[in-house]
């Protein structure tokens, strides 16, 4: 029997379509149902279409200030994190010679991510906190009179975190797209004359860029659809999107709560498509 | 059916262990060996979970109430909103419910569990009169909020709503219970703390800190706002939209200047907030206070004695339900596992940890007279007091911050509670939190 090359395609996708339908499709299809339904304010739910629970939503300034909130941390996580990443990335692409140490100091990269991501982010507590190591080093050495204390509890404790947790979704990428870039070329650059400058800004970066886009796309959509880190290193004093709508479910607003993840998950799928338009991905790998 | 109960001389596990002899009999062996044999083989394979918050569901109870029963019992923690989410869309996945008088009173609605019959349940008629009849030593217990009283009792077996005053079956079998206040460090705040406006007093401007779970958030916020004239409620436990409002601008204006260091979620995050010298004071649970205690750190539960009409302290309580699915042999193993709870191992576990016993009189029988003098009477401690796992933690001679039982009970003024503007709350609350 000869199957025809569209059969082949098909049965290849199997094994992915037999995980994203029951666990991705499915549950979305009910998220989506329950966003449109009614309930009577005690968990319970009853289909009467309305349109009122995203009606809340885009009428409610707590919404955008969500949101703001939310994007803000996405924003300064990812232009920390790929910067940082980028240049570790590049180190260990371009200035340590021997393959075998940079395989080694790539992985080292990994280490701290052996212990949980709760583990990580609490570890800061101590450190950032007003009696925490950094006050306490500062004060003794006489560069402050107070602690300082948008350390911790903070739009920054926060930031500090993400970055912390999310460089290596930078790393990885980047590393793995800088090593395939040909040493030849950077020679041949060299030899023609250019400055250190033109080989980043010409040949690097650009030959970097999908690797960028897809730390960028693992950093958006994890700092977007994040609630924990937002909510121990704000100390509370911040609130996300998630955090939000989580708090519904807690007091049995589900098709509120629905309505929220809906328009989360829209608009994360528009950031992520946005990150492809600007850097095409496909051609970037394929070539 | 108070008469019944006391009438019934044959146990319930007796009965049951007759009832599986018999049945053993009937099967043709002939040879009866031993009832508890049988009553085991048959009980051997049920298995028990009892799912809720970690402060009320905990291992070592369980693990002793396996022990001393002879089945096996799982148990599981979930926080409060996971744990009525849990009960409400998976009731199979459940077999006890944990359950707070608002959640009772949710799960009773959605038809999730089932009414348990009172006078199955032993040490009915020793419960504390908080609880069946809504007072303790003839004065009336705060109904603001849904106290345990106004939650206990359904009509019928599968009745969907609350039942107001006593009848013949139970939403849950209450089982750990206490009066929440404030917590502070003695050393950094000047003077003793009776009264909630202190914690939204200026002086403590970027050192204090209140509990982040919006529901029971809001009240101890009430309370604060009330104690320091600012607002008037008609009932903290059920506001109104416009009583919302007001509490949360204030909170807000409160954030904006600055007072609030952080806010909390869990028992832990409290207890490191204080330990670490992030605040001086805060809502916090006894048994957190007690926690920065053993680290060596002085910290002060606040005894906030109801007067002219404000203060209080915040009560909850945790009882369990028999989900509706529970059939059979299973079901007897319920009940004789919330029997089990009443008979006073687990009421004397509770108690170390600062929590209450809704069956004092069994809890006293697993407790030291030291025990019993400081953490119910209020007497000093006639000798060192130590911590659930022995370590020690007061000195001989020290009386429990907020004094004996039934003064921290009876100043109760308002039980966790979710309010009919819930959502609305949420909201807000949420406005609070990005300001």
């Amino acid at each position: 029997m000869k199957l025809s090359r569209n059969a082949i395609g098909w049965l290849n996708t199997i094994p992915l379509l037999a995980v994203l339908i029951p666990f991705f499709v499915v549950p979305i299809l009910v998220v989506l149902m329950a966003s449109f339904m009614q309930t009577d304010g005690f968990g319970g739910m009853f289909m009467d279409f309305t349109l009122s629970n995203y009606a809340g939503i885009f009428t409610s300034s707590l919404t955008y200030s969500l949101y703001y909130e939310t994007i803000k941390f996405a924003v300064l996580t990812l232009i920390f994190s790929s910067v940082i990443g980028f240049w570790v990335a590049y180190f260990l692409v371009f200035h340590v010679r021997n393959p075998l140490i940079a395989m080694g100091l790539f992985l080292v990269c990994t280490v701290p991510f052996w212990t949980s991501n709760i583990i990580r982010m609490i570890s800061w507590i101590p450190l950032l906190g007003k009696e925490g190591l950094i006050n306490r080093a500062l004060l003794e050495l006489g560069l402050i009179n107070h602690p300082l204390e948008f350390l911790l509890y903070s739009s920054f404790a926060v930031v500090v975190a993400y970055v912390h947790q999310l460089t290596i979704f930078m790393i990885v990428p980047i590393f793995n797209s800088m090593a395939r870039i040909d040493k030849r070329i950077i020679e041949a650059a060299l030899d023609a004359g250019a400055s250190r400058l033109d080989i980043m800004r010409l040949i690097i970066l650009p030959m970097s860029k999908s690797g960028i886009a897809l730390g960028a796309i693992f950093v958006v959509s994890i700092v977007m659809g994040d609630f924990f880190v937002v909510k121990v290193m704000s100390g509370g004093g911040s609130a996300s999107v998630v955090g939000a709508f989580y708090e519904d479910v807690g007091v049995l607003q589900y098709p509120n709560a629905a309505a929220s993840a809906v328009v989360l998950t829209v608009l994360v799928m528009l950031m992520v498509a946005l990150i492809l338009r600007i850097v095409n991905i496909r051609r970037e790998i394929a070539r | 059916m108070t008469k019944a109960t006391k009438h019934s001389k044959i146990s319930r596990r007796n009965f049951l262990k007759a009832g599986a002899a018999v049945a053993g009999a009937a099967a043709g062996s002939g040879t009866i060996t031993g009832f508890p044999t049988i009553w085991a083989q048959e009980i051997k394979d049920i298995e028990l979970r009892h799912v809720g918050v970690s402060y009320s569901v905990v291992k070592a109870i369980g693990d002793q109430a396996a022990k001393d029963l002879g089945f096996k019992v799982t148990m599981q923690n979930l926080d409060t909103s996971a744990a009525i989410n849990r009960f409400i869309t998976q009731p199979d996945t459940v077999d006890i419910c944990d359950l707070e008088g608002w959640q009772a009173k949710l799960a009773a609605k959605r038809g999730v569990i089932q009414g348990i019959e009172a006078k199955k349940i032993k040490q009915f008629d020793n419960f504390l009169p908080i609880f069946t009849k809504g007072e303790l030593n003839g004065v009336k217990i705060a109904n603001e909020g849904i106290s345990p009283y106004a939650a206990l009792y359904l009509e019928k077996k599968d009745s969907t709503e609350l039942h107001k005053g006593m009848a013949d079956w139970l939403t849950n079998v209450p089982q750990v219970y206490n009066a929440d206040s404030i917590g502070y460090r003695p050393d950094l705040v000047d003077h003793p703390v009776t009264e909630w406006k202190d914690l939204i007093d200026p002086k403590y401007k970027g050192k204090a800190a209140i509990l982040d779970v919006p529901a029971i958030g809001i009240m101890d916020a009430a309370l604060c706002m009330e104690s320091a004239g600012l607002i008037k409620y008609g009932d903290k436990g059920n506001m109104t939209r416009e009583e919302i409002d007001k509490t949360i601008d204030k909170l807000i204006e409160l954030k904006r200047a600055g007072h609030f260091r952080a806010t909390w979620t869990t028992f832990d995050q409290s207890v490191q907030l204080m330990a670490a010298g992030e605040v001086v004071i805060q809502s916090m649970w006894s048994p957190a206070v007690a926690a920065v205690r053993v680290k060596q750190i002085p910290c002060v539960y606040a005894p906030v004695n109801k007067k002219d009409g404000k203060e209080g302290y915040r009560g909850w309580c945790n009882g369990m339900g028999l989900m509706k699915h529970l059939t059979g042999k299973k079901l007897e193993a319920a009940y004789e596992y919330m029997n089990w709870y009443l008979e006073g191992w687990q009421g004397a576990f509770v108690s170390r940890y600062g929590y209450y016993s809704p069956v004092p009189s069994t809890a006293k029988k697993f407790m030291t007279a030291t025990e019993w003098a400081y953490w119910y009477e209020g007497k000093p401690a006639p000798e060192g007091i130590t911590d659930p796992f022995g370590v020690p933690m007061e000195k001989a001679g020290t009386v429990r911050d907020g004094g004996s039982f039934s003064d921290r009970v009876t100043n109760i003024s308002c039980w966790n509670t979710l309010m009919d503007e819930a959502a609305y709350m949420n909201k807000r609350w949420n406005d609070f939190k990005v300001a």
